[in-house]
């Protein structure tokens, strides 16, 4: 087992290594930056991140970007939850070609919608908004969560539905009193992934916003200026948005590990 | 595995059928709209039948040129990255700890690099690879070998291709680390004490068990590298000149930076076909197999 910590322990490194960079570059001041490489800031500063979280326009980035997708996980759950159930419980017509369509859209190019979605949002007066941005989103997110969800659920044994219906209980009462906690780690898995995944979209959330609802994503762009780029105010945003991911992995490490078991992401 | 046919079913997947279809099906037909008609300007439209289409599809007119250089590039990019990341991939995942506290450890520290925003990521990779701030191209440099991705096309190729595998190597080993997971010990046992070599092991009891998984990442891996854009526009906006350009960015450079809204529109419906196709490939094979489980 030896050569497999070191192939291990080798990966985590090289993994570890840009974003120790990034982190490094974050608490350097521009002067130490551009004057030479250094392994480690020699003059250690908070002033990047002191900037960030002073400025509205800079720490606004990251309150809209939460908005959204927040705002979108839970649209995505709320939708694909009695979907996910129709798919593992029922035979229905077409009920095979629908989900390889619903499938076919989280592949979908984000390219390909840019151009349409702008014009569409914009006809409907929801441009600029979070909103805008979390409806887009569901363009690949709800698919995947239909796909993860009915994974979930199918795990759950078909008799206790059986059993719920002879009790009387209607399908909505069971529904959300006893089978929706049935699936809660499906769901806890389901929110991680949208979460990702609208978290790390960049070009819909940037092409269906401008000023009000501009992503931190789209903020970073602003570092470039005449007077060149400011590498250190660059990093600090960057490491920024790595923490919210971070820290949604940290609580759902153990769900992670049974949503890839079933396979599906 | 015999569900009951029921029709009323319908009505609980119609909420998602709407949201997908506002979300899908209205900008397709926009897409579809655009596609078969030119513009001047002015709002004013005029019917172009299959014009782009043929123009896009014959590659020695301006835009089919463009269309195959970068399709071709594409799917060069995405078979290096697969021949990487998947054997990778595998090797990570069979190294990994099976039980105790390393466990959750490892799929934490594994997990991060998935959950940086895409510009993040191409903003990481633009620092660290750069040759003046950066310590990958200082170092390369250092060790004599000229390298510098915004001048040279062979550096910009190896600063993306290594991006991608630094960024999405971690998803094939964790779906692969799930299939191994299902194996119980006792396989393992039964095959020591046959003294099974470690290759046996791999190719008779690991590698079955990682059949499923495996497809899904190359699927996953597959789909994501072919309409890659974010990364590679943030560390080389294409360039230089258009060794990096992939089909997502030259669409992005025709539909919202010339408003060629034909020709965007027809290379838009081109590619959705292309992905569409072959999803369908991968979805067929994957419920045989699942047939054949059963």
């Amino acid at each position: 087992m030896l050569r497999a910590r070191i192939v291990l322990t080798l990966y985590i490194l090289l993994l570890m290594l840009p974003i120790y960079w990034l982190v490094n570059m974050s608490l350097k001041t521009n002067t130490e930056i551009v004057s030479g490489l250094t392994l480690w800031p020699h003059n250690l500063t908070f002033e990047n991140y002191r900037r960030i979280f002073t400025d509205p326009s800079w720490y606004s980035g990251y309150l809209n970007s939460l908005q959204y997708v927040v705002l979108n996980t839970v649209l995505s759950i709320a939708l694909a939850l009695p979907a996910a159930y129709a798919f593992s419980r029922y035979r229905f017509v077409g009920d095979k070609h629908l989900f390889f369509w619903l499938l076919s859209n989280r592949m979908a190019p984000a390219a390909v919608f840019a151009l349409p979605f702008f014009n569409l949002y914009s006809a409907i007066g929801l441009f600029d908004t979070p909103l805008a941005v979390a409806l887009a989103h569901c363009l690949f997110n709800v698919p995947l969560a239909v796909w993860i969800l009915e994974g979930f659920m199918s795990g759950v044994p078909r008799e206790i539905d059986e059993t719920a219906y002879l009790d009387g209980y209607s399908f909505s009462h069971f529904f959300v009193k006893i089978f929706t906690p049935l699936v809660a780690s499906g769901i806890g898995v389901t929110a991680f992934f949208c979460f990702m995944f609208s978290w790390v979209e960049l070009l819909l959330a940037r092409t269906l916003t401008s000023v009000d609802a501009k992503p931190i994503a789209a903020t970073m762009t602003r570092t470039v200026s005449a007077s060149g780029m400011d590498w250190g105010l660059l990093a600090a945003a960057g490491v920024l948005t790595i923490l919210p991911g971070a820290l949604v992995i940290w609580f759902v490490r153990n769900y992670i590990a049974k949503g890839f078991a079933l396979g599906r992401v | 595995m015999d569900k009951p046919v029921n029709q009323g079913a319908w009505l609980l997947v119609l909420p998602v059928l709407l949201i997908v279809a506002f979300s899908a099906i209205l900008p397709l037909m926009t897409v579809v709209n655009y596609s078969v008609q030119d513009t001047f300007g002015n709002n004013q439209f005029f019917w172009n039948g299959i014009g782009w289409y043929q123009e896009l599809l014959d590659p020695s007119t301006d835009l089919g040129g463009r269309f195959f250089d970068a399709l071709w590039r594409n799917l060069l990019f995405s078979l290096l990255i697969l021949l990487i990341e998947v054997p990778l991939g595998i090797a990570v995942a069979l190294s990994m700890p099976r039980h105790g506290w390393r466990v959750a450890a490892t799929l934490v520290v594994l997990a991060l690099p998935l959950l940086i925003p895409w510009n993040v990521v191409g903003t990481i990779w633009q620092i660290f690879a750069r040759e003046d701030i950066g310590l990958l191209g200082w170092a390369v440099n250092r060790l004599g070998i000229p390298y510098n991705y915004t001048a040279d096309p062979l550096s910009a190729w190896v600063t993306i291709v290594a991006m991608d595998v630094w960024h999405w190597t971690s998803l094939v080993a964790l779906l692969c680390y799930a299939g191994l997971r299902s194996i119980p010990d006792a396989f393992y046992q039964a095959a020591r004490i046959d003294g099974a070599s470690r290759w046996a092991i791999f190719r008779n009891i690991q590698l079955p068990k990682m059949h499923r998984v495996l497809l899904i990442a190359v699927l996953l891996r597959f789909m994501d590298s072919f309409m890659i854009y974010t990364e590679p526009f943030v560390v080389t906006g294409g360039g230089p000149g258009n060794s990096t350009t992939f089909v997502s960015i030259d669409l992005v450079k025709l539909a919202l930076g010339q408003f060629d809204l034909g020709k965007a529109a027809a290379l838009s419906i081109v590619y959705n076909l292309i992905i569409l196709a072959v999803c369908w490939v991968f979805y067929t094979v994957m419920t045989r197999m699942d047939a054949q489980r059963n």
